[in-house]
């Protein structure tokens, strides 16, 4: 074997790096979901009407007030259906109110939904036009939403909702921001 | 009963490809010429075994056998047969036996037509790719088999072929784009074998020149007849999209023209020979590295099989041991190769050295571009970027610009040194291509453009210098037909590879500055003016196909108060994959193509219409055509088949009779 | 579970970018210009939800309600960029296909200049060397003949 050239390695290093590259490519999160854009920014402002009662007007104040969260949903997604007892479970036994945003459909349709499938929602948004979604960096449904008391967005998730995601994931930032609320109230007494 | 027989084919192709890989290497080592005689028979055997199983699958797609789960979901009782063929590569299992069973095929061409190799070579070359295929099954058989069933339940019926790909695109531009990919294992075996025997004399280069330039004709084929199929398939006028997969077959086609240039150098003059090795190995790499791009789910694309990342982990492993074990070999072997060579600035040489760097760069702005969305996000916490044709389009071009201009120089330039005499009498044909690309675009183009000026002016003038060379070679001969014959096929594959270049950058040119397009919304009645053509909707009729329904437009096309034709724009429906597709109906013609497809109904009978004025977009693929056809012409070079006759006459000579220039 | 549902989602969004290849929206424009405008920025708008699509080439629902926004946001008389920092406030870099220099974006942009420049060197380095190897060889000729004058003498 002749002596080694040192520069003749140089491919060799580039496609160990280029391999790693590829490697980590394995473990990075689904290519689907897309991270959002607007965590720690407020709910974007909006006017809309509400699904049972068309003269109520709803802008994001009404979000304001506690840790809630918000599901953006459709008829016309089959996912919705898949995750919906799941949020009738959440509206029941966790404590945080959820809102609604009815997403690119149809009112009618919306409430014979809900009528069939029990309605969670304390209220829901009517976006027909999908604006809000699109505000909201939404692409399909459904999405949930976590925001805290002030109507800032702590959390997104893609995809429905059920047990294991919300135990894993979403619980813990709930009670991360309740903690964090009821700090910054005992810190406020005390100052 | 045959999917089982295919599946057991297969195994026994296995086994030959590990003998392939085994016996002629004791052979070699051992000094052994009988062990090493038996790898033609071994090649064939692979070949063989591997052929039989695609058949088999075949039978079972041709008979609707969905008790094979591939079947099932790639193919349909009311598919037409043609495409139940094509369906045999319609999808991840069965495509990657196609590509297995092209491997088989180079391998046995390989031994059967290397009658002037040393039997020394053609044991190492052949071991090596029988190496090779044995990952190739092995993942087959491990991870992705198409012969699987479905039973004790089966479906009645199978899930229909992605109507996208019930199309004539489908039945050849993936068997293309294989010979292409998987032929570059051939100079890739050929520089491996040559590396372990530490010798890097310039006979390597020699032999596998054919070979390379058939893969990489094959590839130019296959790529495109993809942009051609992209673009009267999806419906919105598009041919290139810089989407990973796309990438991932033009990266080993520009390592692979680099190479093409490079072992010209190498067998002409000895030079570049560590250099030319290297890039050997890079195109088939680029070749493997895009099979993983496209089957392993690490970046997003609509071209990509939908497969699991085990199936992606193999194919890295693969990767990693294949290349990682190639470039350490060269990094070892390679360092002690220097040749004495000397040229000049403007030599024949220099021009090829420029040529391989502009490529190189040129294939890694590609690589970066298409692999840097990972990086980001590994880096950057999950945020996602998108990197598309605004990128590439902004680096590539000017690259490759620059490159096409040292192109008008590489007939003329001789090896060593090129008098400058033969530079100065380009600015003739530069001066007379620009003042006719200024009459053209003044008296022919909508506007004014400099760009299309400058850039068309460079291709005409590709065009100028190969005339002037070819009527230099036979101006001073008294027979000039002759002379003409006279010229080897190496030439000529170099006149028609640069004038395609020519062909197709005039073709992209015109195309990207110069269509037009409008969407409107028409009634029955309604016309619209385009490029100086009118277009008139008659409405749209319910039509029925073998596997799917259609609303079909009826679009007149009038010139001059003449309806010249009539376009049927289709929306279909597919029931069995409840899949809407497009179909678009295009007028070719060399010029320009007129382009019209249906959009939604938008109620009280209109419907919203596409329409688009392509310019001389066919030039483009006419131009790929062309460059396919120069790299598959040079195989027939003389040369190659007399250095095989001299070596069997008079074992003691050296290389073949000097050829032409070129 | 988290797989089975992500496999769904998967399977749901992949048919939903399936459906309908082409995206034909009737807009109208008040100029060329415009219109012009419109059809540059959905080209280079990539689709949220679709594989690898920009919002000319898709005919997915947030694709449609997309390009409405660009229709709308030109028309109002917007520029190109308002238009892109109005998608990127909401969709991030991802809706972005010409990525924009920044310092994440460095590499990206430079890195291939840089290349290039590398490949200048080599060649100007490896040329310049044979080069001269040529020439010490032709003084050798040069030697040959003052030797041969010499010897002929």
């Amino acid at each position: 074997m002749s002596s080694l050239n040192k520069s003749l390695l140089i491919p060799l290093i580039v496609f160990i790096l280029l391999v790693i590259t590829l490697g980590v490519g394995f473990s990075l999160k689904d290519p689907h979901i897309l991270p959002s854009e607007l965590i720690d920014r407020p709910f974007p402002d909006f006017q809309a009407s509400e699904l049972h009662d068309v003269d109520r007007t709803l802008t994001r104040e009404d979000l304001k007030g506690e840790i809630s969260l918000v599901n953006v949903w459709a008829t016309w997604c089959p996912n919705c259906v898949l995750e919906h007892p799941e949020l009738l479970r959440i509206s029941k036994e966790e404590g945080v109110p959820l809102y609604g945003v009815n997403y690119n459909d149809e009112v009618i349709k919306a409430q014979a939904w809900l009528r069939r499938y029990e309605d969670p929602f304390v209220f829901n948004i009517v976006d027909d036009n999908g604006k809000l979604g699109i505000d909201l960096g939404v692409y399909g449904a459904p999405e949930t939403f976590i925001i805290d008391a002030e109507g800032v967005i702590q959390y997104k998730h893609v995809g429905p909702v059920n047990r294991y995601i919300f135990d894993k994931e979403m619980k813990p930032v709930i009670e991360q921001l309740r903690a964090n609320s009821v700090a910054t109230r005992t810190a406020g007494v005390d100052s | 009963m045959i999917a089982e027989l295919g599946h057991f084919s297969l195994i026994l192709a296995l086994g030959m490809c590990v003998a392939l890989a085994i016996i002629p290497t004791v052979g070699i080592v051992q000094k052994n010429t009988q062990l090493m005689n038996i790898s033609n028979s071994l090649a064939a055997g692979f070949f063989v075994f591997v052929a039989i199983s695609f058949f088999c699958l075949g039978y079972a797609f041709w008979s609707d056998d969905f008790s094979v789960q591939y079947v099932a979901l790639n193919s349909n009782s009311a598919l037409p047969v043609q495409y139940k063929i094509s369906a045999i590569w319609g999808g991840h299992e069965g495509s990657f036996l196609l590509w297995t069973l092209v491997m088989s095929g180079w391998t046995f061409a390989v031994g059967a037509l290397s009658g002037g190799l040393t039997l020394d070579m053609r044991a190492r070359v052949l071991a090596v790719m029988g190496a090779l295929s044995i990952g190739f099954v092995l993942f087959i058989l491990l991870t992705s088999n198409p012969f699987d069933r479905t039973l004790p339940v089966y479906p009645a019926d199978g899930n229909d072929l992605n109507p996208l790909l019930q199309d004539f695109g489908l039945i050849v531009h993936p068997p293309m784009l294989y010979m292409g990919y998987v032929g570059f294992a051939v100079p890739f075996a050929f520089a491996i074998a040559t590396l372990t025997t530490g010798n890097l004399d310039s006979a390597w280069a020699r032999w596998s020149r054919p070979w390379t330039n058939a893969a990489w004709g094959f590839l130019t084929l296959g790529i495109t007849l993809g942009s051609w199929w992209a673009y009267y398939e999806l419906g919105w006028g598009g041919w290139w999209f810089w989407d990973a997969v796309e990438n991932a077959s033009f990266m080993p086609w520009l390592v692979g023209t680099a190479l093409v240039h490079s072992l010209a150098a190498t067998e002409k003059r000895g030079v570049f020979k560590s250099w030319t090795v290297l890039l050997a190995i890079f195109a088939f790499s680029l070749s493997l590295l895009g099979a993983f791009l496209v089957r392993s789910g690490v970046l997003t694309s609509v071209h990509a099989f939908a497969v699991d990342p085990e199936r992606g982990m193999y194919i890295l492993t693969y990767l990693v041991l294949i290349i990682g074990s190639s470039l350490t070999l060269y990094a070892f072997k390679a360092s002690g190769v220097k040749s004495d060579a000397d040229f000049e600035w403007g030599s024949r040489e220099s021009m090829l050295l420029v040529n391989n760097l502009l490529l190189v760069v040129s294939a890694a702005i590609v690589l970066l571009g298409t692999l840097y969305p990972l990086v980001y996000e590994t880096l950057y916490d999950g945020k996602k970027i998108s990197i598309g044709p605004p990128y590439f389009n902004t680096l590539f071009v000017p690259v490759v610009m620059l490159l096409f201009t040292f192109m008008v120089f590489s007939p003329l330039s001789r090896w060593k040194k090129t008098p400058v005499q033969e530079f100065k009498k380009q600015w003739v044909g530069m001066v007379a291509s620009f003042f006719v690309m200024l009459c053209l675009v003044l008296a022919l183009a909508k506007e004014f453009s400099f760009v299309v000026l400058l850039v068309n002016t460079v291709a005409l003038w590709i065009i100028v210098s190969l005339g002037k060379d070819l009527i230099a070679k036979v101006a001073n001969k008294a027979d000039k037909v002759a002379a003409l014959f006279k010229q080897t096929m190496s030439y000529y594959g170099m006149i028609l590879g640069h004038l395609g270049i020519a062909v197709s950058i005039l073709g992209v040119c015109i195309t990207v500055y110069y269509s037009e397009e409008r969407d409107v919304r028409m009634v029955p009645g309604d016309s619209v003016e385009l490029a100086g053509y009118e277009f008139r909707f008659n409405g749209v009729s319910k039509e029925t196909g073998p596997n799917y329904m259609a609303d079909r437009g009826d679009v007149d096309v009038i010139q001059e108060g003449k309806v010249l034709l009539t376009l049927y724009p289709e929306k279909r429906f597919y029931p069995a994959s409840s899949n809407v597709m497009t179909e678009a109906d295009i007028e070719p013609s060399l010029f320009r193509d007129l382009f019209v497809a249906l959009g939604e109904p938008l109620g009280n009978k209109a419907w919203a219409v596409r329409i688009h004025y392509k310019p001389f977009v066919r030039w483009i693929w006419f131009g790929g055509v062309l460059i396919a056809m120069g790299g598959f012409i040079t195989v027939f070079d003389r040369r190659y088949r007399r250095v095989k006759v001299a070596k069997q006459e008079k074992p003691n000579h050296a290389d073949g009779v000097a050829g032409a220039t070129a | 579970m988290v797989r089975l549902s992500t496999l769904v989602m998967t399977l749901v969004i992949s048919f939903l970018s399936l459906t309908a290849i082409a995206a034909i929206d009737a807009y109208s424009f008040p100029d060329e210009g415009m219109r012009k405008r419109y059809n540059s920025l959905i080209d280079e708008l990539r689709c949220p939800q679709c594989l690898n699509t920009n919002l000319a080439g898709s005919d997915s629902m947030i694709s449609k309600d997309l390009r409405r926004e660009v229709h709308r946001l030109v028309l109002e008389g917007k520029s190109d960029d308002q238009v892109r920092d109005f998608m990127q406030q909401r969709y991030g870099d991802f809706i972005l296909y010409n990525p924009q220099v920044k310092g994440s974006t460095y590499v990206l942009w430079f890195g291939p200049v840089v290349l290039f420049f590398i490949a200048v060197a080599v060649l100007v380095r490896l040329v310049s060397r044979r080069s001269s190897l040529a020439q010490e060889k032709v003084l050798s000729d040069e030697d040959q003949d003052r030797l041969n004058q010499l010897l002929s003498k």
